[in-house]
């Protein structure tokens, strides 16, 4: 074990994948000598030369269409855009053609490819360094999309993103890079995707999260708890293909759910979460799944605090599951 | 997945053949099309190429220099004493944005990229509010809603940009093709950095510009470095103006810290645009000296000799031993002028301070020209009802 910090473990993972899989290459826009602009690949140019990890020219469809001909061809690139908010010059190239790739051919060319990025608020950084538009990417049939939470979490789901046969969205919380510490196996250590955590047992109500809001929700399960109320805050870690079980049976248990997210409310992934439970099992329903979101604008800059759900926000979601 | 073929062993060599050039510095400069330039390092200048501009233009353009290099040195401390959230200099590239906005005219458009917020300030954006857009206060034009350094002044038809790198590029060919359907006697000034020209818009940009003959002049700012990646390992293109040739417009590559040769080679180019002679590409040459911005740390990547040769080209200094020469300037013209400006830049920072946070709604409005009735509730329930503050939320991790 050695304690890290969830960019030091993203860089472990792939440093431990490029000692594993001569297949693995890292690329992306200042990856190279500077170590990324977060710093989540520093050292790797030294130890594997610039052949396995590379700077490239500003383009992200040129990075990510090259790291599709990769990924075709037999390789395992881990590409990386700089920030979320500068991936949609690779849009096209994401869902029309990596999301597709399998089925399309039937199976004959396949997309085994990781794009990660850093995503989300609450580093000042303003409308186009904090989005969270992970929705885009879950309502494309073809893409896994992965967000850890923890430092342990980030390396063995990033391993199981590399391992993967398909083309994963491995977003990184940045606003808990530095600021969220933990444990980490050496060497290898998988987390398979599409297997929830519970972070923390409770019984009144269920609170789904993931990425950085995890942590806010566990800062508002204190306070709750002091108010004598117990919640449940689940990680599904992945969040598409989903992990159902996990959180149906966490619903079953507490009878309420609010889920929590930064993007935007409307069509966010929250939707999708309540819809589940209210197909499957609203009969155990004590009272409305609520969601507590972003608001349906751009990402603020100076008043980035009020946009963020907060644990004041959480606990009046939790709330409104009790009293509506 | 079959592991690709493992008996091409044979290690790749990778590096373009342009990736061994250093950062080319403009005396012998041998590149095509040939680099333009007008003032000489000793402060003389080529007497065919001067463009003869009256005392007085003279000394607009040497103010304005050293007025932007004042306030980018402000502004750069405002951030290190964590007054404003971030900041990115241009210290080396003045002349390059004063050069070319001196040889438009008021009505012609500006689509600025990261560098070019002198060009605000030229058309006439007061201190105190680009001060407050780095703030993101009340005072600030869009709001606080922006990252620092996204100026926008609609009365400068100065367009406001997003971070997104590239993405101007094209707005500026549309909306010179759009002066062109207009009939309006307006050209289009389009900047973009080194690292731009790998982005899709410049290819889309360039390209709708040549095919549709439109009055813009696109103004690429070669400082040598996007964050870490030199322009060497941006492109293998021997210079970047020369790829004008292939959209089929003229490509003119000049020296960027030579106030008076960015100036004609710009002139030319609006001139002709103006004609109806079609668009223009720039390269102007120049360096970036200081860090990508107040995040970066220029010492992990790149040789502090380079910048050494850079500062001893600096646009400023050249300038001033022209002016000089010609006994325009003087010490204490330069002294007294010096004082104004920090004053007037103290003035303003103290002015922009004193403003307040924008108000709490301006956190849904324009989102669209009405504010949706969802999204209104959604903030009256959560922000307005329970009478949260900006200092609510913050997340003590
Ligand atoms: C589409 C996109 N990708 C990546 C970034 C991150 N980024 C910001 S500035 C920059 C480098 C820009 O280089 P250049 O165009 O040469 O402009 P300069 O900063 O040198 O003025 C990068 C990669 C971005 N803003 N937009
Ligand atoms: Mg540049």
């Amino acid at each position: 074990m050695a304690n890290m910090t969830l960019l030091g473990a993203v860089n472990d993972a792939m440093a431990t994948e490029m000692r594993n899989d001569d297949r693995v290459v890292v690329f992306g826009e200042d990856v190279g000598k500077k170590g990324g602009v977060f710093g989540a690949t520093v050292g790797l140019q030294d130890e594997f030369g610039t052949d396995r990890c590379f700077d490239t020219p500003l383009s992200e469809c040129g990075i990510i269409g090259t790291g599709i001909g990769m990924a075709v061809y037999g390789m395992r690139p881990v590409a990386e855009i700089q920030f979320l908010d500068f991936i949609y010059p690779a849009f096209d190239q994401i869902v029309s053609e990596a999301a597709k790739m399998r089925y399309r051919s039937g199976g004959e060319y396949t997309c085994p490819m990781v794009i990660r990025s850093p995503y989300g608020g609450g580093i000042r950084g303003g409308h186009y360094h904090s989005q969270s538009s992970e929705a885009y990417f879950c309502h494309t049939p073809g893409l896994k999309v992965v967000i850890p939470s923890t430092p342990a979490d980030a390396k063995g789901l990033l391993i199981a993103s590399i391992r993967d046969e398909d083309p994963v969205m491995f977003l990184e919380p940045k606003r808990i890079y530095r600021t969220v510490k933990g444990e980490v196996p050496e060497g290898e250590h998988v987390v398979p995707l599409s297997k929830g955590r519970v972070v923390r047992e409770g019984t009144d109500c269920t609170v789904v999260a993931y990425g950085a809001m995890v942590h806010i929700c566990e800062q508002a399960a204190e306070q709750a708890a002091k108010q004598g109320r117990n919640l449940e805050i689940v990680d599904p870690r992945t969040l598409v293909p989903l992990d159902e079980d996990i959180i149906l049976s966490s619903v079953k248990k507490t009878g309420r759910c609010v889920v929590v997210y930064e993007a935007p409310k409307t069509c966010g992934y929250g939707a999708e979460i309540a819809a589940l439970i209210a197909e499957q099992v609203i009969e155990y329903l004590e009272g409305p799944v609520v969601r507590v979101a972003g608001f349906d604008t751009p990402f603020p800059y100076a008043l980035e605090n009020l946009y963020m759900p907060d644990v004041r926000r959480i606990l009046e979601g939790v709330q409104r599951t009790f009293t509506w | 997945m079959p592991k690709p073929n493992k008996t091409t062993k044979k290690k790749a060599t990778r590096t373009p053949p342009a990736a061994q050039r250093p950062a080319a510095a403009p005396e012998g400069d041998r590149g095509s099309p040939a680099l333009l330039s007008v003032l000489r390092a000793d402060g003389t200048v080529d007497a065919e190429r001067d463009p003869k501009l009256p005392a007085e233009t003279l000394l607009f353009l040497y103010e304005q220099m050293v007025q932007v290099r004042e306030f980018d040195r402000r502004m750069l401390m405002l951030q290190r004493q964590g007054r404003i959230g971030f900041y990115g200099p241009i210290l080396g590239q003045e002349a390059s944005t004063i050069g070319s906005i001196a040889a438009t005219e008021a009505r012609d458009w500006i689509f600025p990229a990261l560098r070019e917020g002198a060009a605000a300030l030229m058309r006439g954006l007061p201190l105190e509010v680009a001060i407050a857009q780095l703030i993101g206060n009340e005072l600030d034009r869009c709001k606080g809603r922006q990252m620092p350094c996204h100026y926008t002044y609609r009365e400068g038809n100065y367009y406001g940009m997003s971070s997104v790198i590239g993405t101007q590029i094209s707005h500026a060919t549309g909306a010179a093709m759009a002066a062109k359907i207009r009939g309006d006697d307006v050209v289009v000034l389009g900047y973009m950095g080194d690292g731009a020209t790998s982005a899709n818009d410049f290819h889309a940009g360039m390209n709708f510009a040549a095919v549709f003959q439109v009055p813009c002049v696109m103004l690429c700012q070669n400082n040598h470095w996007a964050i870490s990646v030199p322009v060497s390992a941006q492109m293998v293109s021997e210079t970047i103006a020369i790829k004008a040739e292939a959209y089929g417009m003229p490509g003119v590559r000049v020296d960027g810290n030579d106030v008076l040769a960015v100036y004609v080679a710009t002139k030319e180019a609006v001139d002709r645009a103006r004609r109806g002679g079609g668009p223009t590409f720039i390269e102007a040459v120049t360096y970036r000296r200081l860090g990508h911005s107040s995040s970066d740390d220029p010492t992990r990547y790149r040789d502090e000799a380079e910048v050494a040769a850079w500062e001893k080209r600096d646009p400023i200094d050249r300038f001033r031993r022209y002016l000089e020469g010609r006994d325009l300037w003087d010490e204490p013209r330069e002294e007294a002028f010096k004082q104004d400006i920090a004053d007037r830049v103290n003035a303003a920072i103290a002015l922009a301070e004193s403003a307040g946070p924008p108000a709490a709604e301006s956190l849904i409005t324009d989102v669209f020209a009405d504010v949706p009735a969802n999204l209104k509730r959604h903030y009256d329930d959560t922000i307005a009802g329970a009478g949260a503050t900006e200092a609510d939320g913050h997340f003590p991790l």
